[in-house]
């Protein structure tokens, strides 16, 4: 698979090339250029490490937002095991954006809450480009439900640029559905661990999102309004996005700093899309950990945990 | 996603601006000539067309609360640029501006008072300031409020107004959608009765959240509700809206709405749903 460059990766383009060419030139002269070419494939190693060491935010949107990077059935093929999915909320219709079903993390069986993107425009027609309809969250709720009455702990993975602005959206209450999920996500009584896998978009993210552990990877971001919103509403225009990127505080960093997020997953290096397999191990491995710990606890203590944890968040001054 | 601008009302909001300021108040769906008095003692509805102005947080409580009853809570409280947040505009500012533009200190007034003889918790928005956006100001109030009452046994009223969430706090005013929902799911535990008024406009996030969790939600005639602005749908879909689409009376045929109520009504109609909700 020929990975697409990001238009911040120019340097690391760039040296590819020169390595290719001393590759060809090797060959087709016959000459032994096998230092040159181990020299160069460590320069470029370092570039990607300097570079990746120092990813401005509005470049880690891009990071995210890259459409080979792992999405929520990556993840469920290569870090869960036996995904069965289950479709449809009952009431309305099954929202492709949002596989829902039961899957087992090691030994943990669970219950499996998400939102998937597509790859190529078919794909993504399908997956409404991640942004899921009021069913979508009313599946969520209703399979969530299964993991509570068969105690099962529920993992979110989340990655959407929002929920979905639509006239069908508005007609079924998309606004409604995500309400209902944030109440009834505080009470129910297994443990709940939400990954923001890649985009962590508004209330659309946060409507899967309510969590005893919430989690990012490395380069996902988590946001209340798309950088390009941001920009067009405070800076008047969309091209200001790197800005707003920067001063929404979306990334992991920032967001463990003001405790919004519980733990930083690490990517491989260069991101996600470079390696599946790593960055499935590296999620398995977190999220068995958290797990491990939540299920020590007594569902009163998870319970009051919650509580306090999303109760404890903003910060206000007593004049 | 949050909807920053006040929504454009069908006639264009310009036309007030012509009229002299003061005196008088040019009703901006029926184009009549309102004396400010005349407009007041009708509580701010357009006599001739019915048309609800915007009405200021002091005014909803007055209007709601028995005389000499309310007790207000986190009077100070005030909102804090924690992410030092300079767009246009930096966030301090914008806030010290406001606050002087209202008399507030944030977009919300709670506190416990009484309806109709009946003791409840009421937090009324106030759309004036900032658009009645989130922040943690507003979700902290809110969420003071309800757990007071959880721990008093006592019904919420909620008077919502927001172009939803604060996004000069970033994620800390999408958190308090969960913090506030949260506060409202131990009420709930308790089977103590939660009153949503959805008033003009009411989106994003705040809709997302504690607006759309009442046990029984009213709304006041022709008021705009939505989660996305009509122009992000519009620019999205490539789509008409249908007509009076993201109206009360719209949301009311498609489910969500339990009763439309007047202004002036509403008082006389919250008394008997709370006095019928309450325990014995
Ligand atoms: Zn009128």
């Amino acid at each position: 698979m020929k990975v697409r460059p990001l238009d911040f990766e120019k340097p690391i383009v760039d040296l590819e090339r020169q390595l290719e060419e001393l590759k060809k030139h090797s060959k087709l002269q016959g000459v032994d250029l096998e230092h040159e070419v181990a020299a160069m494939e460590r320069k470029i190693e370092a570039t990607r490490k300097q570079i990746y060491e120092n990813l401005k935010a509005w470049e880690r949107v891009q990071v995210a937002r890259h459409e080979q990077r792992p999405f929520a059935l990556d993840y469920l093929s290569l870090a869960f095991t036996d995904f069965t999915e289950l479709h449809g909320d009952r009431l309305f219709g099954d929202d492709h954006a949002m596989p829902c079903g039961l899957a087992s993390l090691g030994n943990y069986r669970c219950a499996v809450v998400s939102h998937q993107k597509g790859r190529g425009t078919k794909e993504n027609i399908h997956r409404n480009f991640g942004s899921a309809h009021p069913e979508g969250y009313r599946k969520a709720l209703r399979v969530m439900r299964l993991g509570a009455k068969f105690s099962l702990p529920i993992v979110a993975l989340i990655d959407t640029p929002g929920a979905y602005p639509g006239v069908g959206a508005e007609e079924r209450h998309i606004s409604e559905s995500i309400a209902v999920n944030l109440r009834e996500m505080m009470l129910f009584p297994v443990p709940i661990v939400a990954v923001v896998i890649g985009e962590g978009g508004s209330g659309g993210a946060l409507g899967i999102g309510v969590a005893d552990r919430v989690l990012m990877l490395e380069n996902a971001y988590y946001s209340v309004i798309s950088p390009e919103g941001c920009a067009a509403i405070l800076w008047r225009h969309r091209s200001h996005a790197p800005e707003a990127a920067e001063a929404l505080k979306l990334t992991a960093r920032d967001l463990k700093e003001l405790n919004v997020i519980d733990q930083t997953i690490e990517e491989p290096l260069g991101g996600a899309h470079l390696d599946h397999e790593k960055a499935a191990a590296n999620f398995k491995t977190a999220v068995l950990q958290q797990l491990d710990e939540l299920n020590k606890k007594s569902k009163k203590l998870l319970l009051e945990e919650r509580y306090q944890k999303f109760r404890a968040m903003g910060q206000v001054l007593e004049g | 996603m949050p909807i920053f601008q006040k929504p454009t009302l069908k006639q264009g909001t310009n036309r007030k601006r012509e009229m002299p300021e003061g005196l008088w108040q040019k009703c901006p769906e029926c184009g009549e000539v309102i004396h400010n008095l005349e407009l007041s003692q009708n509580l701010k509805v357009c006599p001739k067309c019915d048309y609800h102005f915007t009405f200021s947080a002091r005014e909803r409580i007055n209007n709601l609360i028995d005389e000499a009853t309310f007790e207000e809570f986190d009077q100070n409280l005030l909102s804090v640029d924690v992410l030092k947040f300079t767009g246009v505009a930096s966030y301090s500012e914008r806030l010290e501006s406001y606050r002087e533009k209202t008399g507030l200190k944030d977009a919300v007034v709670t506190g416990f008072g009484r309806l109709g003889g009946h003791d409840i918790g009421l937090a009324v928005m106030d759309f004036n300031f900032l658009a009645a956006t989130m922040g943690s100001a507003v979700g902290e109030k809110i969420t003071r409020l309800v757990e007071r009452g959880t721990k008093a046994g006592r019904p919420i009223i909620v008077v919502t107004a927001s172009g939803g969430a604060r996004v000069y706090e970033g994620m800390l005013s999408l958190m308090q959608m969960a913090k506030t929902s949260a506060a409202l799911a131990r009420h709930a535990q308790l089977r103590l009765p939660y009153f949503v008024v959805l008033t003009n406009p009411t989106t994003a996030g705040v809709m997302a959240s504690f607006a759309s969790l009442g046990d029984i939600i009213l709304a006041e005639p022709k008021c705009m509700i939505g989660f996305a602005g009509p122009r992000v749908i519009r620019e999205t879909t490539h789509q008409d809206l249908p007509p009076g689409f993201q109206t009360a009376e719209f949301l009311q045929r498609h489910g969500f709405i339990d009763i439309i109520v007047r202004r002036p009504d509403l008082r006389t109609t919250l008394t008997r749903l709370v006095s019928h909700l309450s325990s014995r």
